[in-house]
């Protein structure tokens, strides 16, 4: 699914990124506690997070997210974006709750990155 | 990529700079992209050092962090002068934190940080002396036969 898709899906609005829409997503990840981002997601994922702050920037970047989507019309402030710019992370905004955005996306057939954890922590 | 001797380099964390916070994690995973190493490593590397670097943030004064690289393993050195840790065993322990609600809502403080380090690294060494400070200190192989296997302890 494209990062386009995903944006329209949720009715989102584009803080930053806006030539980068056309990026692949493979996964889908959805948290407000980054170390369990950290923990649990893959790179090429998009995070859905309720939490806005430069840690969610550094996180995304840190764990190779590739976008991320704010929820419930929370808006980063200009340094967010500017940190979210200079290390190429697309940020979007959504109306809708972290609940309603992942269930929007999960339906769609975009796949957890949890379970792939959680199967691969299992088997090693 | 071929590296006949290590490469080392340091960089300082501050105590409760939570802007910053992220950064000398952030000049590890460039510097291990500039070098070409594997992505699914700098990846694991990068995590466990931001990880580290925000219990500097949030829990110690100052720190040092030092990335050692040779052919065989990254190591990383998280050097912190700071209240240091009573009890070791009971800090791995997911779940387990005092961080304040500040701390949380930053997104960090839920007990895992110590625990992610452990589970991306290859072998990971706590040391602390409580009103001194902490130093932890992990290894990743680079070495395809070397990883693995250690991650019992
Ligand atoms: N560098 C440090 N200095 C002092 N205390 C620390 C340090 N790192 C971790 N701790 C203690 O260990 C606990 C667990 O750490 P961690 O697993 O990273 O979880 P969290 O940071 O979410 O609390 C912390 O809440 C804190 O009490
Ligand atoms: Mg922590």
């Amino acid at each position: 699914m494209t990062l386009n898709e995903i944006s329209k899906l949720l009715s989102c609005e584009v803080f930053c990124g806006e030539d980068q829409l056309n990026m692949d997503i493979e996964f889908g990840c959805a948290s407000d506690l980054m170390s369990d981002v950290l923990a649990f997601s893959r790179s090429g994922a998009i995070l859905l997070t309720g939490l806005v702050n430069t840690q969610t920037i550094h996180t995304a970047f840190i764990a190779e997210i590739n976008a991320v989507v704010f929820v419930r019309r929370k808006k980063p402030d200009k340094d967010i974006v500017a940190l979210a710019r200079e290390k190429h992370i697309p940020l979007l905004g959504t109306p809708y709750s972290l609940y309603e955005a992942s269930g929007i996306l999960y339906k769609t057939g975009l796949i957890s990155t949890m379970e792939c954890i959680s199967v691969k922590n299992e088997n090693g | 990529m071929r590296m006949d001797k290590s490469y080392s380099q340091s960089f300082e964390i501050t105590g409760n700079n939570f802007f910053d916070a992220g950064k000398a994690a952030t000049e590890v995973k460039m510097i291990l992209k500039q070098i070409g190493i594997n992505s699914d490593i700098i990846r694991r590397v990068a995590i466990a050092s931001y990880e580290a670097e925000m219990n500097v943030v949030m829990y110690a004064k100052r720190a040092s962090m030092t990335i050692e690289i040779s052919q065989e393993k990254i190591k990383i050195v998280v050097d912190d002068e700071g209240p240091g840790i009573q009890n070791i065993e009971l800090a791995m322990k997911e779940g387990y934190s005092t961080a304040t609600t500040e701390m949380r809502e930053m997104g960090f403080g839920a007990g895992m940080g110590l625990p992610n380090i452990k589970r991306n690294a290859d072998h990971l060494k706590i040391e602390s002396e409580v009103g001194k400070g902490t130093k932890v200190e992990f290894v990743i192989e680079l070495k395809e036969s070397a990883r693995g296997g250690s991650k019992e302890r």
